[in-house]
């Protein structure tokens, strides 16, 4: 009941939101929001003491003909990725707050309806729900980035919305497939474990159709090269918010998506075609990286990290064996909280100076140092320095692939060197050296608030990462079980 | 069997109505019609099997049954959103006539049991239908329109007629079933012109459904026609003769599918392909919906073609009907609103989002069930056509309905986009009757509910 609950309540809070108008509607969404951070903080609290409680589940019949059921439930991975979720829109909702124009109480109620969608996600133990909250999670998300994004919108989120729409029905094929060969006396299920049963006795060729058509969607989600064609320029091109929900957020939903919905299925298929996958993530590691450095606008050098650290990522889940899950478990985390960090830096940089170019910037510590230090603790968690968030996650992953393959391990271990490369040198730029730009000025006090709470939860992360790493190893310990 | 009398009294009726002067209750008469239609319809499902008339030449089952509820209902949506557009010319009676009349041949199309029922309904449909296509005396386009669809069916029936008089050559009956146990007994002796008439038929039925390459009349009768005969034309004519093709060829001709399956094939992938990329390039909404109803017509046709080899496919069509009927009538009904003022371009819809905030939202949900995003009834419809097709050799024709899928979606997104993004020139807020508005909301509740819950509909129609 508690996870209908958490998929319910933000459904329910975008409603009260649309009918509301101007400063309230803003208020009431944060206040929704950090409601549904407690509620997951309580199922977080109530999973440690004992996984199996009744109360995180909830199974009840949707279609009977057709074997599809409401079913949902917590175990480790969703519950970790569950409270990324819901602990990240607050903070999203909270970065809205300095916007010059006051945005509509759409675009709150859109936020919130896009929480649901992805908490659905996550929580979901039926193929056929899965895939609807999966296309329910791209629709706010089209509706804001072409309502109140930049230039270009119409155009770039038209190929960002047809490039995951079309992933995703070669997803539903997929799954279908399954479907098709899934269940004992003909009564076929999209439950999770008999569709999981079905991949499995597939022989290898049907495994590998499957495997692809499956896999596109996800690919194309996260993305990794050369799905990701779409990617930066709706980063750029979305507003701030838009932007963290997409990087943040909807990102992990692609390799969730792996690691629940695709490598406990094609055990044999990820034997075969696993190292092409890989090396596909490989490539847009460094691809994505040397692009990178070559940036002049931070936002977009920002997104490119991004997809240099979710190739690493995937690279990671899909060496199928325990470090590299397990790390990219903990690198989903950590990159969900920095790279929101990164981008409402970006945002401020924006706000601030109205620009967002490398060259133009600098010397903005002389200004205002307690924004250079806060930056400076994001951007040490997105290179991975030890004893921040990005370490554990990375050590592991780099772990995980070189176990797979150490020519792998060598190639994705150049982002570690890169992103040190691109990230520092940009900071150099833009803070340090002579003023260029005298206008920064003092940071308001919302900006100071989530800035320090991503700070905090990077250091906190980083020292002690024991609780969510725990629930992570045995997240990524009954995964792998299906694949042995 | 009632349901088909009570609405040829109607039309019968609705003619006196101008001489008796009762035009002002024309409408709820009609209306009551329809529903006691609806009504007695669904009774016969409750008796008995397979009741024939008239020696075996109609004969309602369950399959009739369903589909001619699916007409009825777009029927009854229908007539609520004419009442007012055909107020202002004089001939409200014999429009109103006119499409009762092509109504009782749509419905004659969902039960025949005999070629000359089939020859028939199509041509008690169709003639009306060509007057319809001109009623716009004074407009270029409309009169265009009609002399295109006339020409163009008159065509298709002579190739039904030929068709329908080589099969009798070779069979010596009308009758589908003798005609069926014919075939099956004498498999390997059939006569090559045989084949010719099968041919022939399956490309006049292809022109009622516009499948491509049969599709070029279409786009310009759809744009020439009044707004809301073209609404008739893409849910009414559409399903009755989708029905006609299915009871034809599924069970007329199922034993001989290798004959015409891979045609078919080549048939949907063509209309597929033409109707999506060609309707992604309209500014016009009337003619992209019409090329949006070819590439369903498609879809639609897909499930006859899988439903040689699986038996199960049966609600599957129903659904798809269902879900794409309404859809239209929905669409076809905010279009009709939108564009009063003449422009029927993409642009009427421009801020259509302030104007009329719950209409755009009607829409919106029209477009994506047409476009097939969950949770709403297109969505449900594509995916019963996904898991009929997947067991079948037909894969490759399952990609490509996932291509055009994606293709699809861009260009019902046009109009969404349109309404949220663009701003219209004029704030003036757009007024909705509530006649309209009933019909727009009721189809809109229907589209979300069957899409939430879609046994409601595939249990009823499970055969």
């Amino acid at each position: 009941m508690l996870t209908v609950l958490l998929i319910l309540f933000p459904f329910i809070s975008a409603l009260i939101v649309f009918f509301t108008k101007g400063r309230l509607a803003r208020n009431l969404a944060l206040t929704f929001s950090v409601f549904e951070f407690i509620i997951a903080l309580v199922a977080f609290v109530l999973f440690t003491h004992n996984p199996n409680l009744s109360i995180l589940c909830f199974n009840h019949t949707w279609v009977q003909s057709l074997g599809i059921s409401f079913s949902v439930s917590i175990n480790g991975l969703s519950l970790l990725m569950i409270l990324l979720t819901t602990f990240l829109v607050p903070l999203i909702i909270l970065s809205s707050f300095n916007n010059l124009q006051e945005l509509s109480s759409k675009f709150y109620g859109l936020i919130l309806l896009m929480q649901m969608a992805l908490v659905g996600v996550f929580a979901a133990n039926d193929g056929f729900l899965f895939y609807v909250f999966w296309e329910l999670a791209l629709i706010p998300i089209y509706f804001i980035c072409m309502l109140w994004g930049g230039e270009n919108r119409a155009k770039i989120t038209f190929k960002f919305f047809i490039y995951t729409l079309f992933g995703s029905l070669f997803m539903l094929v997929g799954l279908i497939y399954l479907y098709n060969h899934s269940g004992i006396n003909g009564l076929k299920s999209w439950a999770i474990q008999d569709l999981y049963q079905a991949g499995r006795a597939l022989n290898l060729d049907q495994q590998s159709a499957v495997f692809w058509l499956i896999f596109i969607a996800f690919a194309i989600k996260m993305p990794i090269f050369p799905f990701h064609t779409w990617q930066p320029n709706t980063y750029v091109n979305a507003p701030t918010q838009g932007t963290m929900l997409l990087a943040g957020i909807m990102l992990k939903m692609g390799t969730f998506g792996v690691i629940k919905w695709l490598l406990p299925i094609v055990p044999l298929a990820l034997d075969k075609w696993g190292s092409t996958a890989i090396a596909l993530s490989v490539i847009g590691i460094v691809y994505a990286s040397c692009i990178a450095i070559a940036q002049k606008d931070f936002k977009r050098l920002i997104a490119y990290s991004s997809i240099a650290h979710v190739g690493l990522i995937s690279a990671g889940i899909l060496s199928a064996n325990q470090q590299g899950v397990q790390g990219a478990i903990m690198q989903m985390l950590a990159h969900g909280v920095n790279v929101v960090g990164l981008f409402f830096i970006a945002d401020i940089l924006l706000r601030h100076t109205g620009t967002n170019e490398i060259n133009k910037l600098g010397g903005i510590r002389n200004i205002n140092p307690n924004f250079a230090v806060l930056f400076l603790i994001i951007l040490l968690g997105s290179v991975a320095l030890p004893l921040t968030n990005g370490f554990v996650g990375e050590f592991l992953l780099i772990n995980g692939v070189y176990q797979f393959s150490p020519i792998a391990a060598a190639f994705a271990g150049l982002t570690v060197i890169l992103g040190a490369v691109y990230m520092l040198r940009s900071y150099q730029q833009i803070m340090l050296g002579e003023n260029k730009d005298s206008s920064f000025g003092v940071l308001a006090s919302s900006e100071k608030l989530i800035l320090v709470i991503i700070c905090i939860v990077i250091i906190g992360l980083g020292v002690y990462p024991k609780p969510l790493n725990d629930i992570a190893e045995q997240a990524s310990k009954d995964i792998l079980i299906n694949i042995k | 069997m009632k349901g088909l009398l009570i609405i040829s009294g109607l039309g019968i009726l609705a003619m006196l109505a101008e001489i008796f002067k009762f035009k002002k209750l024309l409408l709820p008469i009609v209306l009551l019609g329809i529903i006691a239609a609806f009504a007695l319809n669904f009774l016969e499902w409750q008796t008995r099997l397979d009741i024939s008339y008239f020696d075996n030449m109609i004969s309602f089952d369950k399959l009739a049954i369903a589909f001619s509820g699916i007409i009825l209902l777009t029927a009854f949506f229908w007539f609520i959103l004419a009442n007012n557009y055909f107020d202002k010319s004089s001939s409200l009676v014999d429009h109103f006539a006119l499409v009762l009349f092509a109504l009782v041949g749509a419905l004659m199309l969902t039960a025949f049991k005999n070629m000359t029922t089939l020859f028939l309904g199509i041509e008690i449909m169709s003639i009306p239908l060509y007057v319809l296509a001109a009623s716009k005396k004074e407009d270029l386009k409309s009169n265009e329109a009609g002399f295109k669809y006339l020409i163009m069916g008159s065509f298709a029936s002579g190739f039904l007629l030929f068709g329908i008089a080589l099969i009798y050559g070779a069979c010596g009956t009308f009758d589908i079933m003798k005609m069926r146990m014919f075939i099956e007994h004498n498999a390997t002796q059939l006569p090559l012109f045989f084949y010719v008439g099968v041919v022939l038929i399956l490309i006049a039925l292809l022109f009622k459904v516009s499948a491509a390459p049969f599709h070029f009349w279409a786009p310009d009768v759809y744009e020439g026609s009044p707004t809301l005969i073209t609404a008739l034309m893409s849910t009414i004519v559409k399903t009755a003769a989708f029905a006609a093709i299915f009871r034809l060829f599924s069970i007329g001709f199922g034993s001989i599918s290798e004959v015409w399956t891979s045609a078919l094939a080549l048939i949907i992938a063509a209309s597929l392909i033409i109707a999506n990329f060609s309707a992604a390039m309209q500014s016009n909404v009337k003619r992209m919906l019409a090329f949006s109803s070819i590439s369903h017509a498609g879809f639609m046709l897909m499930v006859i073609l899988a439903n040689i080899r699986t038996n199960i496919s049966l609600d599957a069509i129903i659904y798809y009907s269902l879900a794409y009927s309404i859809g239209s009538i929905s669409a076809f009904g905010i279009l009709y609103n939108v564009s009063r003022k003449g422009n029927e371009d993409i642009s009427a819809f421009n801020g259509l989002s302030k104007n009329n905030p719950l209409i755009a939202l009607c829409m919106t949900l029209a477009m994506f069930s047409l476009a097939g995003i969950p949770i709403t009834a297109g969505f449900f419809a594509k995916y019963f056509v996904f898991t009929t097709l997947i067991g079948t050799p037909y894969k490759w024709l399952l990609i490509l309905a996932i291509i055009t899928s994606a293709v699809g979606a861009y260009y019902y997104f046009k109009i969404v986009i349109a309404m949220y993004f663009n701003k219209s020139e004029d704030d003036a807020p757009l007024i909705i009757e509530n006649s309209n508005k009933f019909v727009i909301i009721i189809s809109t509740f229907l589209i979300l509910a069957i899409g939430i819950f879609p046994s409601f509909v595939s249990e009823i129609f499970k055969f």
